[in-house]
Protein backbone atom coordinates (compact mmCIF):
# COMPACT_ATOMS: atom_id res chain seq x y z
CA UNK A 1 0.00 0.00 0.00
CA UNK A 2 0.89 3.48 -0.53
CA UNK A 3 2.23 5.95 1.47
CA UNK A 4 -0.47 8.38 0.67
CA UNK A 5 -3.32 6.02 0.04
CA UNK A 6 -2.56 4.73 4.00
CA UNK A 7 -2.63 8.12 5.38
CA UNK A 8 -6.48 8.56 3.62
CA UNK A 9 -7.31 5.67 4.88
CA UNK A 10 -5.90 6.68 8.62
CA UNK A 11 -7.40 9.87 8.17
CA UNK A 12 -10.77 9.04 6.71
CA UNK A 13 -11.59 6.16 9.08
CA UNK A 14 -10.48 8.61 11.90
CA UNK A 15 -13.13 11.22 10.60
CA UNK A 16 -15.65 8.78 10.30
CA UNK A 17 -14.84 7.77 13.94
CA UNK A 18 -15.54 10.74 15.37
CA UNK A 19 -18.44 11.55 13.65
CA UNK A 20 -19.78 8.62 15.06
CA UNK A 21 -18.56 9.30 18.59
CA UNK A 22 -20.51 12.64 18.28
CA UNK A 23 -23.69 10.88 16.45
CA UNK A 24 -23.91 7.82 18.95
CA UNK A 25 -24.49 9.59 21.76
CA UNK A 26 -27.29 12.07 20.25
CA UNK A 27 -29.21 9.18 19.21
CA UNK A 28 -29.22 7.57 22.36
CA UNK A 29 -30.02 10.56 24.19
CA UNK A 30 -32.99 11.13 21.85
CA UNK A 31 -34.28 7.53 21.97
CA UNK A 32 -36.61 7.07 24.46
CA UNK A 33 -35.15 4.52 27.36
CA UNK A 34 -36.85 1.33 27.65
CA UNK A 35 -38.66 0.96 31.01
CA UNK A 36 -39.52 -2.12 31.87
CA UNK A 37 -43.76 -2.14 32.25
CA UNK A 38 -45.14 -4.15 35.23
CA UNK A 39 -48.25 -5.90 33.52
CA UNK A 40 -50.91 -5.53 36.29
CA UNK A 41 -53.28 -8.29 36.23
CA UNK A 42 -55.83 -7.20 38.61
CA UNK A 43 -57.36 -4.13 39.83
CA UNK A 44 -60.21 -2.69 42.33
CA UNK A 45 -62.19 -0.73 39.51
CA UNK A 46 -64.80 0.37 41.85
CA UNK A 47 -67.04 -0.07 44.87
CA UNK A 48 -69.88 -2.78 44.87
CA UNK A 49 -73.46 -1.08 44.60
CA UNK A 50 -71.27 2.44 42.78
CA UNK A 51 -72.21 2.08 39.19
CA UNK A 52 -76.39 2.33 39.31
CA UNK A 53 -77.74 0.34 36.74
CA UNK A 54 -77.28 1.06 33.07
CA UNK A 55 -74.13 3.57 33.73
CA UNK A 56 -70.05 2.80 33.18
CA UNK A 57 -66.92 3.85 34.89
CA UNK A 58 -63.51 4.01 33.11
CA UNK A 59 -60.67 3.40 35.14
CA UNK A 60 -57.02 2.64 35.44
CA UNK A 61 -55.82 -0.97 34.49
CA UNK A 62 -52.04 -1.43 34.46
CA UNK A 63 -51.20 1.90 32.29
CA UNK A 64 -54.28 1.65 29.90
CA UNK A 65 -58.02 3.25 30.32
CA UNK A 66 -60.11 0.43 30.89
CA UNK A 67 -64.63 0.54 31.26
CA UNK A 68 -66.42 -1.24 34.17
CA UNK A 69 -70.33 -0.77 32.78
CA UNK A 70 -73.07 -1.98 35.39
CA UNK A 71 -75.67 -3.05 32.38
CA UNK A 72 -79.68 -2.43 32.43
CA UNK A 73 -80.08 -5.75 34.01
CA UNK A 74 -77.46 -5.26 36.60
CA UNK A 75 -74.40 -7.29 35.45
CA UNK A 76 -71.04 -6.14 35.26
CA UNK A 77 -68.47 -6.22 32.41
CA UNK A 78 -65.76 -4.79 32.46
CA UNK A 79 -63.43 -4.48 28.45
CA UNK A 80 -60.20 -2.36 27.74
CA UNK A 81 -61.90 1.06 26.89
CA UNK A 82 -58.77 1.69 24.18
CA UNK A 83 -60.52 1.38 20.50
CA UNK A 84 -58.81 -0.80 18.11
CA UNK A 85 -58.96 1.36 15.48
CA UNK A 86 -56.58 4.63 16.36
CA UNK A 87 -56.47 4.57 20.52
CA UNK A 88 -59.12 6.73 21.59
CA UNK A 89 -60.87 6.02 25.08
CA UNK A 90 -64.18 4.68 24.23
CA UNK A 91 -67.47 5.68 25.89
CA UNK A 92 -70.52 3.84 27.11
CA UNK A 93 -74.00 4.93 25.09
CA UNK A 94 -77.04 3.94 27.54
CA UNK A 95 -79.53 4.15 25.06
CA UNK A 96 -77.85 1.64 22.90
CA UNK A 97 -76.00 -0.39 25.66
CA UNK A 98 -72.85 -0.46 23.64
CA UNK A 99 -69.35 1.18 23.77
CA UNK A 100 -68.44 4.20 21.41
CA UNK A 101 -65.74 5.56 20.28
CA UNK A 102 -66.23 9.09 19.32
CA UNK A 103 -62.98 9.79 16.95
CA UNK A 104 -64.11 7.37 14.26
CA UNK A 105 -67.81 6.53 15.11
CA UNK A 106 -66.54 2.76 15.98
CA UNK A 107 -69.11 0.85 18.24
CA UNK A 108 -68.43 -2.47 20.13
CA UNK A 109 -71.15 -4.36 21.76
CA UNK A 110 -70.40 -5.23 25.84
CA UNK A 111 -68.84 -8.68 24.53
CA UNK A 112 -66.47 -6.35 22.44
CA UNK A 113 -67.83 -7.17 19.39
CA UNK A 114 -67.63 -4.79 16.93
CA UNK A 115 -70.63 -3.60 15.56
CA UNK A 116 -69.87 -1.07 13.31
CA UNK A 117 -67.21 1.40 11.93
CA UNK A 118 -63.37 1.57 11.10
CA UNK A 119 -62.01 -0.41 14.00
CA UNK A 120 -60.58 -3.48 12.87
CA UNK A 121 -60.65 -5.67 16.22
CA UNK A 122 -62.80 -6.47 19.08
CA UNK A 123 -61.84 -4.74 22.79
CA UNK A 124 -60.20 -7.24 25.13
CA UNK A 125 -62.74 -8.32 28.15
CA UNK A 126 -61.95 -8.65 31.67
CA UNK A 127 -63.02 -11.06 34.33
CA UNK A 128 -65.28 -9.29 36.88
CA UNK A 129 -65.76 -10.52 40.54
CA UNK A 130 -67.41 -9.07 43.18
CA UNK A 131 -65.03 -9.50 46.03
CA UNK A 132 -66.03 -8.15 49.74
CA UNK A 133 -66.45 -4.20 49.18
CA UNK A 134 -64.96 -3.78 45.86
CA UNK A 135 -65.47 -5.08 42.40
CA UNK A 136 -62.37 -7.01 41.35
CA UNK A 137 -61.27 -6.80 37.59
CA UNK A 138 -58.76 -9.33 35.96
CA UNK A 139 -57.17 -10.20 33.02
CA UNK A 140 -58.53 -13.68 31.74
CA UNK A 141 -55.91 -16.20 31.62
CA UNK B 1 -23.26 67.60 12.34
CA UNK B 2 -25.59 64.48 12.21
CA UNK B 3 -25.41 63.93 8.35
CA UNK B 4 -22.38 63.59 8.83
CA UNK B 5 -21.99 60.92 11.44
CA UNK B 6 -24.70 59.14 9.73
CA UNK B 7 -22.43 59.28 6.35
CA UNK B 8 -19.21 57.57 8.97
CA UNK B 9 -21.62 54.86 9.82
CA UNK B 10 -22.84 53.91 6.68
CA UNK B 11 -19.32 54.24 4.99
CA UNK B 12 -18.28 52.04 8.22
CA UNK B 13 -21.07 49.10 7.09
CA UNK B 14 -21.16 49.42 3.73
CA UNK B 15 -17.67 48.51 4.35
CA UNK B 16 -17.75 45.49 5.86
CA UNK B 17 -21.06 43.98 4.37
CA UNK B 18 -20.93 45.02 0.81
CA UNK B 19 -24.24 46.88 1.65
CA UNK B 20 -24.12 49.17 -1.55
CA UNK B 21 -23.58 46.08 -3.76
CA UNK B 22 -26.83 44.63 -2.31
CA UNK B 23 -28.81 47.55 -3.00
CA UNK B 24 -27.37 47.54 -6.42
CA UNK B 25 -28.80 43.79 -6.79
CA UNK B 26 -32.13 45.10 -5.41
CA UNK B 27 -32.17 47.62 -7.43
CA UNK B 28 -31.80 45.76 -10.82
CA UNK B 29 -34.19 42.83 -9.62
CA UNK B 30 -37.29 42.52 -11.42
CA UNK B 31 -40.78 40.80 -11.24
CA UNK B 32 -42.82 39.73 -14.09
CA UNK B 33 -46.21 41.72 -14.38
CA UNK B 34 -48.58 39.05 -16.27
CA UNK B 35 -52.84 38.15 -15.63
CA UNK B 36 -51.51 35.52 -13.27
CA UNK B 37 -49.16 37.70 -10.93
CA UNK B 38 -51.79 38.23 -8.16
CA UNK B 39 -50.10 34.51 -6.95
CA UNK B 40 -46.56 35.67 -6.07
CA UNK B 41 -48.01 37.47 -3.28
CA UNK B 42 -48.50 34.75 -1.61
CA UNK B 43 -44.98 33.37 -0.99
CA UNK B 44 -44.34 36.48 0.72
CA UNK B 45 -47.74 36.63 3.03
CA UNK B 46 -46.48 33.17 4.19
CA UNK B 47 -43.53 34.39 4.91
CA UNK B 48 -44.49 37.53 6.63
CA UNK B 49 -47.11 35.14 9.20
CA UNK B 50 -43.60 32.94 9.61
CA UNK B 51 -42.15 36.18 11.17
CA UNK B 52 -45.51 36.65 13.26
CA UNK B 53 -45.49 33.43 14.36
CA UNK B 54 -41.89 33.37 15.10
CA UNK B 55 -42.42 36.63 17.24
CA UNK B 56 -45.44 35.42 19.16
CA UNK B 57 -43.89 32.43 20.11
CA UNK B 58 -41.02 33.50 21.30
CA UNK B 59 -43.18 35.81 23.53
CA UNK B 60 -45.46 32.66 24.74
CA UNK B 61 -42.55 31.07 25.51
CA UNK B 62 -41.87 34.15 28.47
CA UNK B 63 -45.05 32.09 30.46
CA UNK B 64 -45.49 28.66 28.97
CA UNK B 65 -44.61 25.82 31.04
CA UNK B 66 -43.93 22.58 29.54
CA UNK B 67 -45.19 20.06 32.15
CA UNK B 68 -48.58 17.99 32.25
CA UNK B 69 -49.20 19.85 35.87
CA UNK B 70 -48.99 22.93 34.97
CA UNK B 71 -49.08 23.58 31.16
CA UNK B 72 -53.04 23.90 31.15
CA UNK B 73 -52.37 26.15 33.82
CA UNK B 74 -49.81 28.35 32.51
CA UNK B 75 -51.83 28.34 29.27
CA UNK B 76 -54.50 29.96 31.14
CA UNK B 77 -52.41 32.38 33.07
CA UNK B 78 -51.47 33.59 29.55
CA UNK B 79 -55.03 33.96 28.44
CA UNK B 80 -56.18 35.38 31.89
CA UNK B 81 -53.58 36.77 33.72
CA UNK B 82 -51.08 38.37 31.57
CA UNK B 83 -51.99 42.18 30.52
CA UNK B 84 -52.55 41.21 26.12
CA UNK B 85 -51.73 37.74 26.87
CA UNK B 86 -54.65 36.68 25.25
CA UNK B 87 -53.93 38.95 22.15
CA UNK B 88 -50.81 37.00 21.55
CA UNK B 89 -51.67 33.72 22.35
CA UNK B 90 -54.48 34.25 19.77
CA UNK B 91 -52.76 36.01 17.11
CA UNK B 92 -50.01 32.98 17.73
CA UNK B 93 -52.75 30.46 17.21
CA UNK B 94 -54.76 32.15 14.66
CA UNK B 95 -51.90 32.54 12.43
CA UNK B 96 -51.07 29.19 13.05
CA UNK B 97 -54.67 28.16 10.73
CA UNK B 98 -54.15 31.33 8.24
CA UNK B 99 -50.09 30.29 7.55
CA UNK B 100 -51.22 26.51 6.81
CA UNK B 101 -54.35 27.77 4.42
CA UNK B 102 -51.94 30.14 2.82
CA UNK B 103 -49.42 27.67 2.42
CA UNK B 104 -51.75 25.16 0.40
CA UNK B 105 -53.19 28.08 -1.86
CA UNK B 106 -49.86 29.38 -3.02
CA UNK B 107 -48.78 25.38 -3.00
CA UNK B 108 -51.72 24.82 -5.46
CA UNK B 109 -51.16 28.54 -7.20
CA UNK B 110 -47.74 27.08 -7.94
CA UNK B 111 -49.49 24.05 -8.61
CA UNK B 112 -51.67 25.06 -11.48
CA UNK B 113 -49.31 27.45 -12.72
CA UNK B 114 -47.09 24.72 -13.29
CA UNK B 115 -43.93 27.23 -11.54
CA UNK B 116 -42.35 23.68 -10.68
CA UNK B 117 -40.90 23.16 -14.07
CA UNK B 118 -37.12 23.25 -14.79
CA UNK B 119 -35.09 24.87 -13.18
CA UNK B 120 -37.59 25.52 -10.36
CA UNK B 121 -38.06 21.52 -9.09
CA UNK B 122 -36.36 21.88 -5.99
CA UNK B 123 -37.80 25.38 -5.32
CA UNK B 124 -41.11 23.38 -5.34
CA UNK B 125 -39.75 20.31 -3.23
CA UNK B 126 -38.71 22.65 -0.49
CA UNK B 127 -41.88 24.32 -0.37
CA UNK B 128 -43.43 20.92 -0.14
CA UNK B 129 -41.36 19.90 2.71
CA UNK B 130 -42.01 23.50 4.30
CA UNK B 131 -45.85 22.18 4.10
CA UNK B 132 -45.16 19.23 5.63
CA UNK B 133 -43.06 21.17 8.52
CA UNK B 134 -45.67 23.29 9.24
CA UNK B 135 -48.13 20.85 9.64
CA UNK B 136 -45.61 19.10 11.87
CA UNK B 137 -45.67 22.60 13.61
CA UNK B 138 -49.34 22.64 14.41
CA UNK B 139 -49.82 18.89 15.37
CA UNK B 140 -46.97 19.37 18.06
CA UNK B 141 -48.55 23.02 19.26
CA UNK B 142 -51.61 21.48 19.26
CA UNK B 143 -50.88 19.56 22.58
CA UNK B 144 -48.92 22.14 24.32
CA UNK B 145 -51.83 23.69 26.29
CA UNK B 146 -52.46 19.81 27.40
CA UNK B 147 -56.42 20.09 26.65
CA UNK B 148 -58.50 16.66 26.31
CA UNK B 149 -59.22 17.68 22.37
CA UNK B 150 -55.53 18.22 21.97
CA UNK B 151 -54.60 14.88 24.15
CA UNK B 152 -56.84 12.66 21.97
CA UNK B 153 -55.99 14.34 18.77
CA UNK B 154 -52.25 13.31 19.73
CA UNK B 155 -53.19 9.65 20.86
CA UNK B 156 -54.71 9.22 17.36
CA UNK B 157 -52.24 11.03 15.41
CA UNK B 158 -49.14 9.60 16.85
CA UNK B 159 -51.38 5.85 16.62
CA UNK B 160 -51.21 6.67 12.56
CA UNK B 161 -47.37 6.83 12.08
CA UNK B 162 -47.63 3.62 14.88
CA UNK B 163 -49.65 1.98 12.19
CA UNK B 164 -46.96 1.96 9.51
CA UNK B 165 -44.97 -1.14 8.48
CA UNK B 166 -41.58 -2.15 9.95
CA UNK B 167 -41.23 1.32 11.52
CA UNK B 168 -44.18 1.93 12.84
CA UNK B 169 -43.68 1.21 16.14
CA UNK B 170 -40.49 2.65 17.23
CA UNK B 171 -41.36 5.43 15.23
CA UNK B 172 -44.14 6.15 17.65
CA UNK B 173 -42.50 5.15 20.62
CA UNK B 174 -39.76 8.01 19.54
CA UNK B 175 -42.30 10.44 18.95
CA UNK B 176 -44.42 9.84 22.30
CA UNK B 177 -40.98 9.21 24.26
CA UNK B 178 -42.53 5.78 25.81
CA UNK B 179 -45.52 3.57 24.90
CA UNK B 180 -48.46 6.44 25.63
CA UNK B 181 -49.19 9.87 25.77
CA UNK B 182 -47.20 11.38 28.82
CA UNK B 183 -45.07 13.70 30.70
CA UNK B 184 -42.16 12.76 28.05
CA UNK B 185 -44.82 13.12 25.45
CA UNK B 186 -45.49 17.12 25.99
CA UNK B 187 -41.39 17.40 26.82
CA UNK B 188 -40.87 16.18 23.20
CA UNK B 189 -43.77 17.95 21.55
CA UNK B 190 -42.13 20.98 23.12
CA UNK B 191 -38.82 20.50 21.78
CA UNK B 192 -40.16 19.72 18.38
CA UNK B 193 -42.10 22.96 18.81
CA UNK B 194 -39.49 25.32 19.78
CA UNK B 195 -36.22 23.62 18.98
CA UNK B 196 -36.14 21.06 16.34
CA UNK B 197 -38.90 22.31 13.88
CA UNK B 198 -37.82 25.77 14.03
CA UNK B 199 -34.08 24.45 12.69
CA UNK B 200 -35.73 22.70 9.89
CA UNK B 201 -37.96 25.12 8.97
CA UNK B 202 -35.04 27.91 8.96
CA UNK B 203 -32.94 25.88 6.43
CA UNK B 204 -35.82 25.07 4.26
CA UNK B 205 -36.76 28.66 4.20
CA UNK B 206 -33.54 29.85 3.22
CA UNK B 207 -32.83 27.46 0.41
CA UNK B 208 -36.17 28.01 -0.88
CA UNK B 209 -35.97 31.74 -0.86
CA UNK B 210 -32.41 31.49 -2.45
CA UNK B 211 -33.48 29.72 -4.85
CA UNK B 212 -36.68 32.02 -5.68
CA UNK B 213 -34.09 34.81 -5.42
CA UNK B 214 -31.43 32.95 -7.52
CA UNK B 215 -33.92 31.68 -9.90
CA UNK B 216 -36.33 34.59 -10.33
CA UNK B 217 -39.92 34.19 -10.24
CA UNK B 218 -41.77 31.54 -13.29
CA UNK B 219 -43.99 32.58 -15.75
CA UNK B 220 -46.89 30.29 -16.75
CA UNK B 221 -46.08 28.12 -20.48
CA UNK B 222 -47.50 30.48 -23.05
CA UNK B 223 -46.98 33.61 -21.30
CA UNK B 224 -45.52 36.24 -24.14
CA UNK B 225 -45.72 39.18 -22.33
CA UNK B 226 -42.56 40.41 -21.69
CA UNK B 227 -43.55 43.51 -19.31
CA UNK B 228 -41.61 43.58 -15.77
CA UNK B 229 -41.96 45.37 -12.62
CA UNK B 230 -39.03 46.80 -10.02
CA UNK B 231 -38.83 44.38 -7.12
CA UNK B 232 -38.00 47.58 -4.96
CA UNK B 233 -40.30 49.05 -4.27
CA UNK B 234 -42.95 48.48 -6.47
CA UNK B 235 -43.84 45.02 -6.04
CA UNK B 236 -42.62 45.43 -2.23
CA UNK B 237 -45.58 47.86 -1.76
CA UNK B 238 -47.90 45.50 -3.42
CA UNK B 239 -46.78 43.25 -0.78
CA UNK B 240 -46.51 45.48 2.17
CA UNK B 241 -50.37 46.30 1.43
CA UNK B 242 -51.18 42.12 1.39
CA UNK B 243 -49.47 41.92 4.70
CA UNK B 244 -51.01 44.72 6.43
CA UNK B 245 -54.51 43.55 5.14
CA UNK B 246 -53.55 40.25 6.37
CA UNK B 247 -52.55 41.46 9.63
CA UNK B 248 -56.23 43.52 9.88
CA UNK B 249 -58.18 40.10 9.21
CA UNK B 250 -55.92 38.48 12.14
CA UNK B 251 -56.49 41.15 14.47
CA UNK B 252 -60.59 41.36 14.14
CA UNK B 253 -60.46 36.94 14.39
CA UNK B 254 -58.46 37.54 17.63
CA UNK B 255 -60.37 40.28 18.80
CA UNK B 256 -64.05 38.98 17.89
CA UNK B 257 -62.97 35.04 18.56
CA UNK B 258 -60.00 35.21 21.15
CA UNK B 259 -58.99 30.98 20.83
CA UNK B 260 -60.11 29.08 23.59
CA UNK B 261 -58.28 27.21 26.14
CA UNK B 262 -60.71 23.84 26.30
CA UNK B 263 -60.64 21.61 29.24
CA UNK B 264 -58.22 19.90 31.20
CA UNK B 265 -56.39 16.78 29.21
CA UNK B 266 -57.88 13.50 31.65
CA UNK B 267 -55.80 10.28 30.31
CA UNK B 268 -58.36 8.51 32.00
CA UNK B 269 -61.47 9.89 30.56
CA UNK B 270 -63.28 8.51 27.84
CA UNK B 271 -62.54 10.41 24.48
CA UNK B 272 -65.50 13.72 24.59
CA UNK B 273 -67.74 13.62 21.97
CA UNK B 274 -67.34 15.47 18.23
CA UNK B 275 -63.98 15.35 18.90
CA UNK B 276 -61.91 15.96 15.20
CA UNK B 277 -58.39 17.40 14.88
CA UNK B 278 -57.28 20.86 13.49
CA UNK B 279 -59.08 21.93 10.23
CA UNK B 280 -55.85 21.01 8.03
CA UNK B 281 -55.94 16.89 8.99
CA UNK B 282 -59.32 16.69 8.59
CA UNK B 283 -59.50 15.35 5.19
CA UNK B 284 -57.36 12.39 6.22
CA UNK B 285 -59.73 12.85 9.66
CA UNK B 286 -63.08 11.66 7.72
CA UNK B 287 -61.05 8.86 4.57
CA UNK B 288 -60.12 7.33 8.15
CA UNK B 289 -63.84 7.27 9.09
CA UNK B 290 -65.40 6.69 5.87
CA UNK B 291 -63.16 3.51 5.15
CA UNK B 292 -64.47 0.09 6.14
CA UNK B 293 -62.55 -2.33 8.64
CA UNK B 294 -61.14 -4.28 6.06
CA UNK B 295 -60.11 -3.58 2.15
CA UNK B 296 -59.39 -6.98 0.64
CA UNK B 297 -56.96 -8.28 3.31
CA UNK B 298 -55.79 -5.01 4.55
CA UNK B 299 -56.56 -3.11 7.32
CA UNK B 300 -58.40 -0.22 6.03
CA UNK B 301 -56.81 2.39 8.19
CA UNK B 302 -53.29 1.03 7.01
CA UNK B 303 -54.37 1.40 3.04
CA UNK B 304 -55.34 4.40 3.74
CA UNK B 305 -52.03 5.87 5.93
CA UNK B 306 -49.83 4.07 3.13
CA UNK B 307 -51.74 5.45 0.70
CA UNK B 308 -51.53 9.19 2.14
CA UNK B 309 -47.51 8.32 2.00
CA UNK B 310 -47.48 7.18 -1.34
CA UNK B 311 -49.63 10.36 -2.62
CA UNK B 312 -47.35 12.18 -0.75
CA UNK B 313 -44.02 11.48 -2.34
CA UNK B 314 -45.90 11.33 -6.00
CA UNK B 315 -47.03 14.95 -4.95
CA UNK B 316 -43.29 16.35 -4.15
CA UNK B 317 -42.07 14.79 -7.09
CA UNK B 318 -44.48 15.74 -9.74
CA UNK B 319 -41.25 18.46 -11.11
CA UNK B 320 -39.83 15.37 -12.32
CA UNK B 321 -42.84 12.91 -13.26
CA UNK B 322 -44.54 16.13 -15.54
CA UNK B 323 -42.43 15.19 -18.57
CA UNK B 324 -44.25 17.84 -20.61
CA UNK B 325 -44.29 20.64 -18.39
CA UNK B 326 -40.57 20.49 -18.73
CA UNK B 327 -40.37 20.69 -22.40
CA UNK B 328 -42.71 23.60 -22.00
CA UNK B 329 -45.88 22.41 -23.31
CA UNK B 330 -48.70 22.25 -21.40
CA UNK B 331 -50.29 19.09 -19.77
CA UNK B 332 -54.26 19.13 -18.66
CA UNK B 333 -53.46 15.47 -17.46
CA UNK B 334 -51.68 16.98 -14.47
CA UNK B 335 -53.70 19.54 -13.81
CA UNK B 336 -56.86 17.50 -13.70
CA UNK B 337 -54.92 15.56 -11.19
CA UNK B 338 -53.98 18.90 -9.33
CA UNK B 339 -57.78 19.65 -9.44
CA UNK B 340 -58.96 16.47 -8.05
CA UNK B 341 -56.87 16.28 -5.46
CA UNK B 342 -58.04 19.82 -4.49
CA UNK B 343 -61.24 18.74 -5.25
CA UNK B 344 -60.99 15.58 -2.54
CA UNK B 345 -58.82 17.65 -0.18
CA UNK B 346 -62.23 20.19 -0.12
CA UNK B 347 -64.87 17.88 0.00
CA UNK B 348 -63.75 15.76 2.97
CA UNK B 349 -62.98 18.97 4.78
CA UNK B 350 -66.61 20.44 4.23
CA UNK B 351 -68.01 16.67 5.02
CA UNK B 352 -66.39 16.77 8.25
CA UNK B 353 -68.35 19.70 9.55
CA UNK B 354 -71.60 19.36 7.24
CA UNK B 355 -71.87 15.45 8.65
CA UNK B 356 -69.65 14.77 11.67
CA UNK B 357 -72.07 11.42 11.93
CA UNK B 358 -70.92 10.27 9.10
Amino acid sequence: MKRRNFVDIFFGGSLLATIAAFVYPVVRYVLPSKRADAVQNSVAAAKAGELPPNTAKVFKFGSAPAVLVNTAEGTLVALSAVCTHLTCTVRYDGETATLFCPCHNGRFDLSGNVLSGPPPRPLETYAVEVSGPDVIVSRKR
Amino acid sequence: MANKIGQSVWAFLDERFMLSKLIAFGGKKTVPEHRHSFWYFFGGICLFLTGIQVATGAMLLLYYTPHIDAAHESVQFIMGGVKFGWLIRSVHSWTANLLIGLIFVHMFSTFFLKAYRKPRELTWVTGFLLLVVFMAFGFSGYLLPWNELSYFATRVGTDIAGSLPFIGKGLKTLILGGPDVSQATLSRFFWFHVALLPLAALALIGIHVLLVQTLGMSKPIGERGKKEIPFFPDFLYKDALGWTLILVVIGVLCVFLPWEVGPKADPMAPTPLGIKPEWYFTFMFTTLKILPAHILSFEGEKLAILGFMAGGLLWMLIPFLDRRTQREERSPLVTWIGLALAAYITVMTVLTYALPKL
